[in-house]
């Protein structure tokens, strides 16, 4: 599983096409490389006439990107979704459920499950909110669940991403975009579709709003044009039909939130906030922030108003939290998880952190609080330099690192200078909780476009492509 | 709707109309400069165009004296004049990129390719554009937008704004435009009639597309005192300072029914002046000072039209 070539989704080791891919294939074969390239210079247009952009940071200007977009779609089994889907139902249910039980009672950590150091202890532990009950109990009301696979069955967690995950808008662009280019190509399959993702999540928001508010008012809270997710915000907000607001329209008064209109101010129920707990709010958290609501904190805790996600979530996603999930899905549901997680070494323990010392040319090695695959090292790919000056960074503080063994991530065929060619991909779904969890059937595929890179991360050279899940 | 909003429509469609704006005026300098007796000074022609604007002294303090070249790069490619064409475009595509949610898409594509063509505008390439071709393309572009807009946008509180917020920045342009060039034509003391030139009078009415709507309306040889009746009183004329008021005051009658607000008793005093006033009335205690004292009041109303919507915090 670790090492050796890379699970090819398409093309079975024989030379001949799986058969979800089979009618792709065949069009592959009938149609002239020209016309795929030339596809691909009408879906850039399309985006950037569109303004489908993420923001770059970095030489303190930000610029406005466009993530590259592969036209030739991922196509996934109906049994394939069946494992991916029950999985990740799963795996966020028990989260959820381990957010309420540290918040609460801790039987968890009485059990003698999880080391309490771990979570009380954890940056994204937020004592505040102790005791909080919150409606029907959830804590992440959209969850990412990033995926790779390694082999014909063996799909495996590789993050939980329960605080504001991103890409969403990604998942129903670029099915337009696909269904635009290649029609005859998307008529001849049977495939599900996603674009009902909006309209479950505005049910679930609506449903978790404080209790005596018939027609609740939701928003979407964002950090405003220059975050790097902001077409989303606006997409989704859009889709949604409900107010784009930034901080500094809301307020606070007598426990309640309000939002300054030109009629003037509207109590508002359910905040879909697009901005981390350390920004919230200004009295509760980051005293510098200005994107936060002064005295929200307060709100919440009184329960007149519903944060998506909730203000400390983001302590069952951290990566030391991670090798614990088998763990939580046995003891929340009493059942195996369908889907395993990447085995990891957590630098806290001395043997694997001797063990990983000694191997660091072979395992990818990450901050446990970092994301966005910055500051990670992978063993194999980094010059002895490199390693050395990583070595000494691990020793200075081994708690905070974990490690992985480098997998192998499945390739599919993508579109490059000179023809098409197998390229690495992960894939996260969307898992939406409210009165019930659910995902439609889909996701945003990102897809390392640099030959034999790793690396999808839209902020290092990642693309993304649609995620065809068939019906049958 | 969100105050945030509705300020961010608004300065959209005062940005676009800035920018229409300037390039009228710039059209106007051009194309003064190059006809067969042009004058001795450069500076007579661009000057107006630096006056006309919102920052007449950073020109001064970083240029000296007008001239074509660097009078273009002030007021079309200069990043850090918030009012060259430049940043007016980027400035109203940066709005519409906050309002994504409560424009037509229509409306967004259109702003956002018309950001798009000047993103990279530097002075080679506005010479390659051809300066002609590029004021017809900004004031193309404008006319486009507010096509679009009023073709596809929903007609709620959003539009209103939108609709204000080129009123009352079509209003400051034209009252300015007026100011500058009938000083510069019309020198103090100087008799009105015999020395005005012909060109100079037909330039201006251009610059505010007045030039067939005044042959219209007047049926009679350019006059200076009937050009400033044109663009004060003329209820008909788009352009006019009386035109842009009254659709201000409807407007405003249709955000706020009540009328109880500070912004709707400017604008419906300033409307009046307009709606019965006269041009006879408005010469005798000078031109000059009737402009001064509309560009004030004109200012004074986009400020309380900005605390009365944009900035609401009392919970009733």
């Amino acid at each position: 599983m670790l090492r050796g070539p890379a699970f090819d989704e398409m093309t079975d080791p024989a030379g001949g096409p799986r058969p979800a891919w089979a009618a792709l294939q065949s069009w592959l074969d009938a149609t002239p490389l020209d016309l795929l390239h030339r596809k691909h210079g009408e879906a850039e247009a399309l985006f950037r006439r569109l303004g489908i952009t993420f923001y770059l940071y970095g030489d303190g200007a930000a610029a406005e990107r466009m993530i590259p977009f592969d036209v030739l779609p991922r196509i996934l089994s109906a049994a394939e979704w069946s494992t991916i889907e029950r999985g990740c139902i799963q795996r966020v249910r028990a989260l959820n459920m381990f957010l309420h039980d540290i918040y609460h009672e801790q039987e968890i950590l009485r059990a003698g499950r999880i080391p309490p150091d771990l979570v009380i202890g954890n940056r994204a532990y937020r004592p505040e909110m102790a005791g909080v009950d919150l409606p029907g109990k959830v804590y992440s009301h959209i969850a990412g669940i990033d995926i790779v696979r390694t082999g014909p069955d063996d799909f495996l967690v590789l993050e939980d991403n329960l605080r504001t995950p991103s890409g969403v808008s990604y998942m129903l662009e670029n099915r337009e975009t696909t269904m635009r280019l290649f029609p005859d190509l998307f008529a001849g399959m049977s495939v599900r579709p996603v674009g009902s993702y909006p309209d479950q999540l505005l049910q679930n928001l609506r449903a978790v709003a404080p209790p005596g508010r018939p027609d609740p008012a939701v928003v979407l809270l964002t950090p405003g044009r220059l975050n790097a997710a902001y077409f989303e915000h606006v997409f989704l907000a859009e889709q949604m039909g409900v107010e784009l607001v930034e901080g500094r329209d809301l307020f606070v008064d007598g426990g309640r939130i309000f939002m300054r209109t030109t009629g003037g101010p509207e109590q508002i129920d359910v905040i879909y906030r697009r901005i981390d707990d350390d920004f919230l709010d200004p009295l509760a958290f980051d005293p510098e922030s200005v994107l936060g609501v002064a005295g929200l904190l307060s709100v919440v805790r009184g329960g007149g108003v519903t944060l998506a996600n909730a203000i400390g979530a983001g302590v069952a996603d951290d990566k030391a939290i991670y090798s614990f999930v088998p763990e939580i899905v046995r003891f929340y549901l009493g059942e195996e998880p369908v889907l395993a997680n990447v085995p990891s070494y957590l630098l806290r323990n001395p043997e694997d952190c001797r063990y990983v010392l000694e191997h660091l040319d072979e395992l990818v090695v990450k901050e446990v609080h970092g994301s966005g695959g910055h500051g990670m090292l992978i063993g194999p790919k980094a010059s002895r330099q490199e390693r050395e000056a990583y070595r000494a960074r691990i020793l200075a503080d081994p708690a905070a690192f974990m490690a992985q063994p480098t997998l192998a991530l499945s390739t599919c065929p993508t579109l490059v200078e000179d023809g098409i060619a197998p390229r690495h991909v992960d894939l996260r779904p969307f898992v939406l909780s409210g009165e019930v969890t659910s995902l439609v059937p889909g996701a945003f595929t990102r897809v390392a476009l640099p030959e034999g890179s790793l690396v999808v991360n839209s902020s290092q050279g990642g693309g993304t492509k649609d995620t065809w899940v068939l019906d049958a | 709707m969100l105050s945030r909003s509705a300020e961010n429509l608004y300065w959209m469609s005062r940005y676009i109309e800035r920018a229409e704006n300037a390039a009228r005026v710039l059209d106007v300098s051009y194309r003064m400069s190059l006809m067969p007796a042009a004058a001795p000074k450069e500076s007579l022609y661009w000057q107006p165009a630096i006056e006309i604007g919102n920052d007449p002294a950073a020109f001064r303090a970083r240029f000296g004296e007008a001239g074509q070249s660097n009078v273009l790069r002030f007021t079309v490619l200069d990043r850090s004049n918030p009012s060259s064409v430049y940043s007016c475009i980027r400035a109203a595509r940066e709005n519409a990129r906050a309002e994504r949610t409560r424009i037509s898409s229509e409306m967004w594509e259109a702003l956002n390719e018309t950001w798009l063509a000047v993103a990279d505008l530097d002075a080679a390439r506005l010479d390659t554009w051809g300066l002609r071709a590029f004021f017809d393309w900004v004031k193309s572009r404008s006319h486009l937008f507010r096509g679009v807009t009023v073709g596809t946008a929903l007609q709620d509180d959003a539009f209103h704004f939108i609709r204000i917020g080129t009123f009352i920045e079509r209003a400051d342009s034209t009252a300015r435009i007026l100011d500058v060039k009938y000083h510069v034509l019309l020198p103090s003391g100087e008799e009105a009639g015999g020395s005005v030139d012909y060109y100079q009078w037909g330039a201006l009415l251009r610059s505010v597309s007045a030039f067939r709507a005044y042959r219209n309306v007047y049926r009679r040889e350019i006059a200076p005192w009937r050009v400033a009746e044109l663009l004060i009183l003329h209820p008909a004329f788009p352009r006019s300072l009386a035109a842009c008021l009254a659709g201000v005051d409807r407007t405003l009658g249709l955000l706020a029914p009540s009328g109880r607000l500070e912004c709707v008793r400017l604008a419906g005093e300033l409307y009046a002046d307009l709606r019965y006033g006269k041009i006879d009335d408005i010469f005798r205690s000078g031109l000059h000072e009737f402009l001064e004292d509309f560009i004030g009041r004109n200012n004074r109303l986009a400020g309380q039209l900005q605390s009365d919507f944009m900035m609401s915090s009392v919970v009733e």
